[in-house]
């Protein structure tokens, strides 16, 4: 039986009339208790069972999906990672994120796809200009590449976009250079075969219809498929985080939204890297197959439907247009919709709850994909040890009422901010 | 998704603004308690699937500020008022 990917196997499977491959994953049927249950098998979730079992020597995990595999969000997003933020309680966690996803492929052993073919944020304004720059040196000061760029440099890696544009001149960007894209969906099976071969259960179509919680203590979830007891259960259910908390009586500083993304049909090698237009919200990247992947804005109103409205379509497009006019003809291939956990400051929750035994791991707005190693590594940490990592010291449930917000945008409580 | 305002008639969404949530009511500032539900109002919130009371503006019509009951499952909208008659009603209620 071949049960590690290598040249090698490959070689050695060519050979033998490919019969030796094992199946990624197993598919066990649920037993009566562990010790944890994990809700939710998108990318957060299967990476904690990793890291659980990985970093802290708990294997008796399960993973409960109501669906498939990442069926949800990790399939559904632009593939971008990136660690440009500005604040301390995000910069040290988005880091971590990024030296995982450096070592991710070898640590799965799992073709991920991860590709530094950098992100640039383009600035169009003198003010915004100086925005970026501090920004810029606050990455620096963390220990994060980050380069500021003239508008002659972006012009000699871009040579298409529209600098002259009369309202949104091109003045220059701030590229990380080691931020890129990585293959989604390969995230969230190189995770789930990572945690299946160190024994995690993962239980597809499982849906948790509750959670059991006796003296004020998490006991275990119903599900569709009955009972399943758990010294500690941790929520990781993107979208429907409010309402998986709501079963054991929690409202949360959350809000669900849709954010569309979208495909164009492949056309040949024209962007090398991630670009976003600083004076609208768009953002592009080009995936090997030679599609256009792009993305902007939430549609803007509360939805839990997979699926948006025209005018956001309209609203990106333009964007589109405005930065790069030569997209125009380009046929758009397919968009599709998912559903975002805009968290009441823009930044994520990983904490304790005021229940016993049961963990939140929630608020991700829009940037939950390029966060997928360090959720997972911080999560699977704060479960195993009960106290928080200290790169995810700040993302705690009460700073809403402490009023220690970690406020990327400024513009104070909304849950519309990224 | 379209909006039928009761005074325009029905209208694309895009005419319109949204605020969210329309059951939320600002807390009396003078209350012992007032700190903690400052914090609920402003942050916490329901975030059913299924039926949502929630404030939207009809920023490119008539300005009205409309309460519309939609089902944030499926975008089907099963009732507009105008907010001020929903106001009016809250405050009779006491």
């Amino acid at each position: 039986m071949t049960d590690r990917y290598s040249f090698l196997s490959i070689l050695k499977e060519a050979f033998s009339g490919q019969k030796g491959w094992e199946p990624v994953w197993r598919e066990p049927a649920p037993k009566r208790d562990y010790e944890v249950v994990i809700v939710g098998g998108g990318g957060h979730g299967l990476a904690t069972a990793h890291y659980l079992a990985k970093e802290h020597g708990i294997t008796d995990v399960a993973v409960v999906e109501k669906g498939y595999l990442g069926s949800g969000n990790v399939g559904r997003n632009t593939t971008i990672v990136r660690s440009n933020y500005l604040l301390d309680g995000n910069i040290p966690f988005y880091e971590l994120s990024m030296k995982l996803w450096e070592g991710l492929e070898q640590d799965l052993n799992y073709n991920a796809m991860v590709s530094q073919r950098g992100v640039l944020n383009l600035f169009h304004s003198d003010a915004q200009r100086d925005a970026y720059a501090r920004r810029g040196n606050a990455m620096r000061l963390n220990g994060v590449d980050a380069e500021l760029l003239d508008q002659a440099a972006v012009k000699k890696m871009l040579p298409f976009l529209d600098y002259d544009n009369a309202r949104f001149p091109i003045q220059g960007g701030l590229i990380q250079r080691r931020g890129g894209t990585v293959r989604h969906d390969a995230v969230a099976w190189g995770y789930a075969r990572a945690a299946d071969r160190r024994g995690v259960d993962l239980i597809q179509n499982c849906e948790v219809t509750g959670i059991t919680v006796e003296g004020g203590r998490a006991i275990g979830v119903e599900t569709t498929r009955g009972f399943i007891g758990a010294k500690k259960v941790a929520l990781a259910a993107a979208g429907n985080s409010s309402r998986v908390a709501a079963m054991a009586g929690l409202r949360l500083p959350i809000e669900s939204h849709v954010l569309q993304a979208f495909v164009s049909e492949g056309i040949k090698p024209f962007i090398d890297g991630v670009v976003t237009f600083g004076a609208g919200h768009f953002y592009i990247s080009q995936s090997d197959k030679g599609g256009l992947v792009f993305g902007g804005d939430i549609d803007g109103y509360n939805s839990y439907a997979q699926r948006g409205n025209l005018p956001t379509i309209e609203d990106v497009c333009e964007g589109g247009m405005a930065l790069m006019p030569r997209i125009g003809r380009v046929r758009l291939l397919r968009h599709w919709g998912g559903l975002m956990d805009m968290s009441m400051d823009g930044s994520p929750i990983i904490d304790r709850t005021p229940v016993d035994g049961l963990y939140l791991n929630a608020g991700w707005c829009y940037g939950g994909f390029k966060a997928t190693p360090a959720s997972g590594f911080c999560f699977a940490h704060l479960i195993a040890r009960d106290e928080p990592h200290p790169d995810a010291a700040a993302l705690r449930l009460d700073r809403f009422a402490r009023g220690t917000l970690i406020d990327e945008k400024g513009v104070g409580a909304q849950p519309n901010l990224h | 998704m379209r909006i039928p305002c009761p005074s325009c008639g029905e209208r694309g969404h895009e005419e319109f603004a949204y605020l969210g949530d329309a059951s939320l009511v600002r807390p009396d500032p003078t209350a012992p308690d007032a700190e903690a539900r400052f914090a609920d109002y402003v942050y916490l919130r329901d975030n059913p699937a299924g039926a949502l009371r929630e404030l939207w503006y009809h920023a490119a019509g008539c300005h009205a500020w409309l309460v519309v009951t939609r089902d944030t499952r499926t975008h089907e909208i099963s009732g507009v008022e105008p907010a001020k008659a929903a106001a009016l009603r809250r405050q009779e209620a006491g």
